[in-house]
């Protein structure tokens, strides 16, 4: 049987077809606007070229930065209503009050704050108010609104709030569509309840995009289940990230981590992917991607999701060179018009491409236009791109260890034999890394919560969480017998006595079938 | 009371680093502090910051800060007129009018709870804390190690429960009562204490601690601009020094009488290449080894900032494999006497084998006080 992944990025659609471990094929397509025509494309592409007959395709594995971008540019969100569940407590800040105008303006900025919510300990700040939350659902309706975000004071504790005040408000707003911020957030209140508004108002277009994404397959012939990455490496069912479109937040850094660690071996190493503009630098550990430790914005809004630690810097393929004194390196880049602009394609923009290329490094295009600034200043470019190279590769370094730097993404012919003192891989399909990436994707599920160690020791704690974790992987596809603890933390919370502490723990497993 | 300044909107952010740096990595996150400033200014409220030689003498000081666990509070935020409650029950118990609000820690959440009290009171809030930093426990502020009762003090969640402490034996049934009642409170409320003289706070309190805040923390934000080291603005600014640069290699925390207790281990890199760092936590940073020798201790300031953007990291995101700068910033010298030391010294942290050594401050001599 075979799988395919498939990367849908800013400018490329790249797909892969794998059996077991094996790379059948890779290729590249333009990403097109309305993102459906790229995929079947690549997907027509890749099956030509490895004559694989579609009813012998397992799975399909998507990674996309299509519900990212709709945040960062405000645009298909749908108006939601944020219903908060905490009266009398959390009253002094309303939701919302950190974002930006615009994506305010671009959800609607409706809220509401009601009864309910829990103690750390479980305990009730107050009962939910049956009477207190018709009326509210009343008003969400007059207003036209059917995408409601729900979030409850400790729901991370104790979901129960939020899922019966959902139940009371579905009588008044039966079409509704629904978001718990326990099932996509932790612990932090504002962080998690703007995941939750966020995911909210992308629940139409995932709707639409999922649907698409199936429409895609089906008229390339493919009937078999389809599954699009989360931010953590892991995969989500079509059904899922309908519900859940937020948690593919970041997935693209994650996907050319993973796959650039599934190509070459490595588990351990730092990850540099360049592209045409940018370069992403990141560090695979046990071979994921280092969770970044501060709260993350995701278009100017502060969220607490896991995401990758990446340093970007302003240098990829396309990236402008000025060869006089002072030499400087972009930040500008010609970008995906490198075919036209860039020297080496008969354009009169000196690229980062064209130097790598006027010292025999690369061979694509024509070498001569560059060859003109002679060797000796080639190099000394050269040599300040290599510099930021092993600068941002030595800010990600987690050890003295000399680690492998893995060399990935289209413009990976800028990266030097060595980065510093670190040997550089760079692998086959290096180009293509992130479509691989998202056909290797695995099964997760994750605990976050504070146990009470008063009668339970620490171990029966983290036990109780890694069954809870189990089950919840299990229930989303995992295989039982690959489960494995990819991370698990436990921070015991200062001032409270009767040990509280909060645990977090993840655990992955294959996809079954 | 003319020579009274204000705190605007432009301020907080700075405000907002200025505090944690100093929290040394505890006190809590004034994040959330600093939008509900921010929200209250934008009410048409306003914060009045008084220095402390414009109190009078009679002048009626109240200690104000919320407490509870830090992780509480970025979940169960307030009502919002906690710590405005507990300071009206306090006055109902004294049977008068405060004048003025002090902050009992500068480091951390408690920097931005007195500004936003007062701005809901109307009366001003003292430019000076009773730590200058943030510690553990209530009765290390200056006001209790140089002698004054906290009580009678009040507690107020947003429920609006009100708890009056007072007639208590010694300083440490305060703390003990007003852990046991956090914790019922659901390990949040605001708290309102140590009722002064303006003549005591002139003595005892740490001075200019708002100021240092601002100024502290708009220098890491100019060299945030300027594209200039955020790490020595923040040494050039304190008077501090460099301990090391370098990497978290092992990490511990576990719980210890309900404080989070543990180490961090640091390779050293850059001019600290072939170092190694260790230090101390007990909700704040306590001790900083290097090579296994005692370097720096509290009640000097031990800091952790991240190595590139210069912003502090406070002990629940440490992380393994996280590149920081370690800054030892000289404490004031309210901190170093021998009153001071006993609360607040290596010994009442449990180090008694540890003696003090106060780091050479230019800043003490000439400048504060």
């Amino acid at each position: 049987m075979y799988r395919i992944g498939i990367d849908v990025g800013g400018t490329n659609t790249d797909a892969v077809i794998m059996q077991g471990d094996k790379i059948l094929a890779g290729v590249k397509s333009a990403t097109t606007s309305d993102v459906m025509s790229g995929v079947v494309d690549s997907l027509k592409k890749v099956l030509a070229e490895t004559g694989v007959k579609n009813s012998t395709v397992s799975a399909v594995m998507i990674g996309t930065t299509h519900f990212t971008n709709a945040v960062v540019e405000r645009r298909s969100l749908s108006l939601t209503a944020a219903v908060r569940l905490c009266l009398p407590a959390a009253q002094c800040l309303p939701p919302m009050v950190d974002w930006p105008d615009d994506i305010k303006q671009a959800v609607g900025g409706h809220y509401w704050m009601a009864d309910g919510g829990n103690e750390f300990d479980g305990r009730e700040i107050s009962s939910l108010n049956d009477i207190q939350l018709t009326k509210i659902a009343d008003e969400i309706d007059a207003l036209g609104i059917d995408t409601v975000a729900l979030c409850s004071v400790f729901s991370p504790v104790n979901d129960s709030m939020e899922k019966e005040a959902m139940a009371i408000m579905k009588k008044r707003l039966p079409k509704a569509n629904f978001t718990l911020s326990s099932e996509i957030g932790r612990l932090g209140i504002l962080e998690r309840e703007n995941a939750a508004i966020m995911n909210a108002s992308l629940r139409k277009l995932s709707s639409h995009t999922v649907g698409a994404f199936g429409k895609a397959l089906k008229s390339v012939g493919l009937s078999c289940p389809y599954y699009v990455t989360q931010n953590d490496g892991t995969l989500m069912s079509a059904k899922f990230v309908q519900e859940y479109p937020v948690l593919t937040f970041a997935s693209g850094p994650t996907n050319s981590m993973r796959g650039a660690s599934f190509l070459t071996g490595e588990k351990n190493a730092i990850v540099i992917d360049v592209g045409g503009t940018s370069t992403d630098v990141g560090a695979l550990v046990n071979g994921f991607p280092r969770p970044a430790s501060t709260s993350v914005d995701v278009g100017g809004v502060r969220t607490n999701f896991r995401m990758p630690d990446v340093y970007s810097i302003a240098l990829g393929g396309g990236t402008i060179i000025n060869p006089e004194d002072p030499i400087s390196i972009g930040p500008r880049s010609v970008g995906y018009r490198i075919h036209e602009d860039g020297l080496l394609f008969g354009g009169d923009i000196l690229t980062a491409t064209d130097v790598a290329v006027g010292l025999g490094i690369a061979d694509i295009g024509d070498p001569e236009p560059a060859k003109k600034l002679g060797s000796e200043r080639l190099q000394i470019i050269k040599s300040k791109i290599d510099e930021m190279i092993v600068n941002a590769a030595e800010r990600m370094r987690v050890s003295s260890d000399r680690i492998p730097v893995l060399a990935v993404g289209g413009g990976s012919i800028l990266i030097p034999d060595t980065v510093g003192d670190l040997p550089v891989v760079k692998p086959n399909y290096f180009a293509v890394a992130n479509a691989v990436g998202a056909a290797i994707g695995q099964i997760s599920g994750e605990v976050d919560r504070i146990f009470s160690l008063t009668s339970i020791s620490r171990e029966e704690a983290l036990e109780t969480a890694r069954k809870e974790a189990t089950k919840k992987a299990i229930a989303a596809g995992a295989k039982p017998d690959s489960i494995e603890i990819l991370d698990q933390e436990d921070v015991p919370l200062a001032y409270l006595p009767g040990n509280a502490t909060r645990i977090r723990l993840k655990v992955v497993g294959d996809l079954n079938g | 009371m003319d020579k009274l300044f204000e705190v605007f909107d432009t301020d907080l952010d700075a405000i907002e680093i200025g505090a944690a740096i100093l929290g040394t990595g505890g006190g809590g996150n004034p994040y959330i502090g600093k939008l509900r400033c921010r929200l209250q200014l934008q009410q048409g409220r306003r914060i009045k910051v008084i220095p402390i030689d414009e109190l009078r003498d009679d002048a009626l000081v109240v200690s104000l800060g919320g407490i509870g666990a830090p992780v509480v509070g970025v979940e169960k935020i307030e009502q919002g007129e906690e710590c405005l409650r507990a300071v009206h029950a306090l006055e109902d118990d004294l049977g008068c009018k405060v004048d003025a609000l002090i902050s009992s820690e500068i480091g951390g959440a408690n920097s931005m709870e007195p500004m936003l009290t007062a701005a809901q009171a109307g009366i001003p809030v003292v430019d000076g804390d009773g730590m200058g930093r943030a510690f553990p426990e209530m009765q290390m502020c200056t006001w209790s190690i140089y002698g004054h009762r906290s009580t009678p003090s009040a507690m107020a969640d947003e429920k609006g429960n009100i708890v009056i402490i007072k007639n208590t034996r010694n300083e440490v049934w305060v703390e003990t009562l007003a852990r046991a009642n956090v914790v019922a409170m659901g390990a949040a409320a605001g708290i309102a204490m140590a009722p002064m003289k303006g003549s005591y706070v002139k003595k005892v309190a740490i001075r200019s601690t708002i100021t240092q805040a601002l100024s502290l923390g708009n220098s890491v934000l100019k060299a945030q601009r300027d594209n200039t080291d955020p790490i020595a603005a923040v040494l050039a600014h304190e008077d501090g020094r460099l301990l090391m640069t370098g990497k978290i290699i092992d990490l511990e925390r576990h719980l210890k009488g309900g404080f989070a207790v543990g180490h961090i281990f640091i390779q050293g890199f850059g001019d600290f290449s072939g170092d190694k760092g260790q230090i101390d936590i007990q909700n704040e940073f306590l001790v900083f080894h290097r090579n296994n020798q005692v370097e720096i201790c509290v009640p000097d300031l031990i800091v952790v900032l991240d190595v590139d953007t210069g912003l502090p990291i406070t002990t629940e995101v440490l992380r393994y494999g996280q590149r920081i700068a370690v800054l030892a910033l000289p404490c004031d010298d309210l901190l170093r006497t021998p009153e001071a030391l006993k609360v607040v010294g290596p010994a009442a942290f449990g180090y008694p084998e540890v003696t003090f050594t106060p780091m050479p401050s230019s800043k003490n001599k000439e400048g504060k006080r």
